[in-house]
């Protein structure tokens, strides 16, 4: 082997690189983030699988309808009572935790929504 | 043929991993051992390539130079493209990796009426590739949200820079736009460049279609095709994998899989195609040598041991036959005792 002395040294520099993950975790897979739950509702606007994956496409529509027109009536009913589209007055009404719901998914997934670059996050 | 034969190819693999993974505990196969299997290819067949080539004695010095070489004090030497110690070389090496350089100063000839030969620069393959690469780099960089916990900060730096736009949600990312572009642009290259399009061969087309195929089911998972895509359980997944703890938690879309599926399936055949030029950058003889032949002898690791062997050293061995036949020699042989 030619240039033992530099290919050695790269290749091992590589490997560390590509299984940087491995070391970086420290062998801790970590449990999935468990969000709190409201206590005294059962169910919410949609079924829990798609507010689960489309929660997010949910809310940025209603922000571009409730922004443009200004309309917020949303025809879900829950129970006997109307929701109308809002996330303060909607969604916070039962989710009251930004920090025990939102942020437990969120941080763990790296993601970062801007909905409170406008709207003022609840005081925890 | 060679447009057919790896586009069959990725349609099938997309069309596997798409039966496969609906089939009920097949999950574990496209999710956690098809991955170990193709990321041991990957390091071990990484590994492997390069020990090969480090093995390969380079006779010559043959550092392609297109600058002034080093010389008389007063001509001044192009140090970037006839380097002659280390840190030029380092710095020629650095460019080319990082800027492409050598794709720079490529030239389209062509022959007008006259007949007139012309040249002219043509940097349209520079640009694509290094849309293609940069575009990648990112996009395996901020991948790494999914597998590390807790997510660094550069990480999410990369991340929050490649979304700035905040088009849509969950927001669309700047290298998914970008990478599509240079895939179809490197692609059409080689449809439209004549001399290109006669030199490429399947192996040329298929990773072109693979990634594209990569690319496109990341975005359909990402914006599309959501039902049952829950970030939590495939992060869980993905660190999992790093962890030796996999683990599915939850029922994830299939579109995932046939993510996962495609990704290893690169991850296994990289090292055995032209890929590997990602480790070949750093290993080539033209571009990793000093242009200093005239400072130092550059032996030949492959020259057998000669012992030297002068005329006299010659004549000493020889001078009786040569005496014999007539030949003249320098020192004439020893006067016999009995005469």
């Amino acid at each position: 082997m030619y240039d033992s002395g530099k290919i050695i040294p790269g290749l091992i520099i590589f490997v560390l690189f590509i299984t940087f993950p491995i070391w970086y975790n420290h062998g801790d897979a970590g449990a999935v983030p468990q969000p709190e739950l409201p206590k005294n509702v059962k169910e919410c606007v949609l079924p829990i699988t798609e507010m689960r994956s489309d929660h997010m496409q949910l809310l940025n529509e209603w922000r571009d309808i409730v922004l443009r027109t200004g309309d917020r009536s949303f025809d879900v009913k829950i129970g006997d009572k109307m929701y109308q589209k809002s996330l303060m007055n909607t969604c916070m009404e039962c989710h009251t935790s930004k920090k025990k719901f939102c942020d437990t998914c969120h941080t763990y997934a790296s993601v970062k929504p801007y909905c409170w670059d406008c709207h003022l996050a609840p005081v925890e | 043929m060679k447009y057919t034969f790896p586009l069959a190819a990725v349609v099938a693999m997309v069309l596997i991993a798409w039966i496969g993974a609906s089939i009920p505990g097949m999950q574990y196969f496209f999710g956690i051992a098809v991955p170990y299997v193709a990321m041991a290819l990957f390091l071990g067949g990484f590994c492997y390539r390069v020990i090969q080539w480090a093995k390969s004695p380079v006779p010559f010095k043959i550092p392609t130079t297109c600058g002034q070489q080093y010389s008389l004090p007063w001509i001044k030497q192009d140090k970037l493209e006839a380097p002659v110690n280390t840190s030029q070389v380092v710095a020629r090496m650095f460019l080319e990796i990082v800027l492409f350089r050598s794709l720079w100063r490529n030239t389209k000839s062509t022959v007008h009426d006259g007949p007139k030969l012309t040249y002219e620069s043509s940097r349209w393959l520079w640009m694509f590739g290094l849309l293609f690469h940069y575009s990648f780099l990112m996009i395996v960089l901020r991948h790494m949200r999914l597998f590390l916990d807790p997510v660094p900060g550069a990480i999410a730096g990369l991340e929050f820079m490649d979304g700035i736009l905040q088009i849509g949600a969950p927001t669309m990312y700047l290298t998914d736009a970008t990478i599509i572009l240079g895939l179809l642009l490197l692609f059409g290259r080689r449809l439209v460049n004549r001399q290109v399009r006669y030199i490429s061969l399947a192996n040329d087309y298929f990773p072109l279609f693979l990634i594209f195929a990569i690319a496109t089911t990341g975005i359909l998972m990402r914006f599309f095709l959501r039902t049952d895509i829950d970030i939590t359980a495939i992060k869980r997944l993905a660190v999992g994998l790093v962890t030796f703890q996999p683990a599915i938690t939850a029922d994830i879309g299939t579109i995932f899989y046939v993510h996962v599926f495609l990704v290893s399936v690169l991850l296994a055949y990289f090292p055995f195609s032209k890929l590997m030029h990602m480790g070949g950058v750093f290993l080539s003889p033209t571009r990793n040598m000093a242009n200093d032949s005239r400072m130092h002898r550059h032996i030949n690791p492959w020259n057998p041991d000669i012992k030297p062997h002068s005329y006299a050293g010659y004549e000493d061995e020889f001078r009786e036959d040569m005496v014999e036949q007539g030949i003249p020699v320098e020192k004439p042989l020893p006067e016999k005792a009995d005469d």
